[in-house]
């Protein structure tokens, strides 16, 4: 979807394509999460990892970010709110399903309050969303880094 | 001057007041980025940055909330980066072609600074979202408070020039630097500093965006093109408010020499000034803000004022 947007778009479309690569924002969504992978999320932005190397800087709002990291399961609570949260990121954007829970539900997968997982609840709002998934309980910081810049690379 | 400007210095200040401070102030957000992460001991962004945030944003989505009253909304931004630019040209124009400065023009480019921060204050209020009402009314609070200061810190530079409004006459009246000399100039320009400072919103004078309190604020709805016009006009305010500053206090703009040479030298000196100072404190309480607008900065700005004054007539 975005690479045919890039391709319509000529030099004007190539740049902003450019510029989606070298400043992803990224808005952090815990969709139930157990806050070890939020802790690790904020591992990434102290000097040792320092994201904003890459351009990347936490947005507080949707409507700013290019990327959702989402952690956790998506509970029955988060899941209509995360639909909504999709929603309002402005587009093109990408979802990170960040940990063994965003990407398959993980060690809850039969339990009650699940009502993910968290690509297939996106996908309902967008079919032709761009998901990345991390896994990893929790994903290392190295390894979120490496799969945003994969995701962007795919992009 | 009889003939008006040329066609040829038109297209000059144009272009010097639009992309060219553009690019400037990009260039400076990014000095402003790294010296912040080098003081927090990270590495910082690659140059490219500002540049490559703002070409994103042009490519996205432009979202209009449900409440927001959609015209305004979008107009504001526009309008605000408008005045910026112009507010650029008119002190470019002043010098490159001091002689063509017209009377009052001064007082023209203060004008012209204070319509980003009305942009602001009605983006945010028609944006429908109460973190930006909230922001929205911090940012009016904000303005009442550092404008005071900042008009009676013009004072001292005016009544040096002879009472005059003239960007080209106050240049050529401190161009040796006389000005910084004196108990009323330093006390001036420090007053102007601070209340730059505010209308850069940056820390601790950054209550109308408050990213940890209020996600962002005014410019909380905002996305796409009209938050890329948003943060091309911020930057572009971080390169004009030094060039003001330069321009009415410290010996105005040179291009040739060891004149362009220390001209570099004082942007570089505020922006670190500035830097340092959005490091090393604390966002204060919007109350506290304008209680240190009105009565310390205020106070300070008007004893620089009536030591110039009396300075002047036995001076």
């Amino acid at each position: 979807m975005v690479e045919d947007g890039i391709a319509e778009m000529g030099i004007l479309g190539s740049l902003t394509g450019w510029g989606l690569k070298k400043s992803p924002w990224v808005y952090h969504l815990n969709a139930g999460a157990c806050n070890n992978c939020d802790i690790e999320v904020a591992e990434l932005l102290t000097p040792r990892f320092d994201v904003e190397r890459l351009g990347v800087q936490l947005a507080g709002s949707p409507r700013h970010a290019d990327a959702l990291m989402v952690t956790g399961i998506c509970t029955r609570q988060i899941r209509p709110r995360l639909q909504e949260i999709y929603r309002q990121t402005a587009k093109p954007c990408l979802v990170l399903c960040l940990g063994a829970c965003a990407c398959t539900g993980g060690i809850f997968h039969d339990a009650w309050h699940f009502a993910g997982p968290v690509d297939t609840v996106v996908r309902e709002v967008d079919p032709d969303a761009n998901i990345a998934y991390i896994p990893g309980c929790p994903p290392k910081p190295e390894a979120m880094i490496s799969g945003l810049a994969t995701a962007l690379e795919e992009l | 001057m009889e003939q008006g400007m040329s066609y040829g210095a038109w297209a000059v200040i144009i272009v010097l007041g639009f992309p060219v401070t553009a690019a400037l102030g990009l260039v400076f957000q990014w000095v402003d980025r790294v010296a912040t992460a080098r003081i927090q001991w990270r590495k910082g962004p690659p140059f490219y940055q500002p540049f490559a945030d703002v070409a994103k944003l042009l490519g996205k989505e432009t979202l209009v909330s449900h409440g927001a009253s959609m015209g305004v909304f979008l107009a504001a931004p526009l309008v605000g980066f408008t005045g910026t630019a112009v507010a650029a040209s008119l002190l470019w124009a002043a010098a490159i072609y001091p002689e063509l400065s017209f009377a009052g023009d001064l007082i023209a480019v203060i004008y012209f600074l204070v319509v980003p921060s009305l942009a602001l204050i009605l983006g945010g209020s028609a944006s429908g979202s109460p973190h930006s009402g909230l922001g929205s009314s911090r940012e009016m609070k904000l303005v009442l408070g550092y404008e005071l200061p900042f008009i009676l810190a013009m004072v001292p530079a005016i009544l040096n020039a002879g009472g005059t409004f003239r960007l080209g006459n106050l240049i050529s009246a401190q161009a040796d630097g006389s000005l910084l000399l004196g108990v009323p100039g330093v006390l001036a320009f420090l007053c102007a500093l601070l209340a730059g400072h505010a209308k850069l919103g940056l820390v601790p004078f950054d209550q109308a965006e408050a990213e940890t309190e209020l996600m962002g604020g005014v410019e909380l709805e905002y996305s796409g093109p009209a938050l890329a016009m948003i943060r091309l006009m911020r930057a572009m305010l971080l390169f004009t408010l030094p060039m003001l500053i330069i321009t009415v206090f410290w010996g105005g703009l040179q291009f040739t020499g060891l004149g362009g040479l220390s001209t570099i030298v004082k942007f570089i000196v505020l922006l670190v000034v500035v830097v340092l100072i959005r490091n090393t404190s604390p966002r204060l309480r919007i109350d506290q803000a304008v209680r240190f607008f009105w009565f310390i900065l205020a106070p300070v700005a008007i004893i620089a004022c009536a030591w110039a004054l009396v300075f002047n007539y036995y001076g």
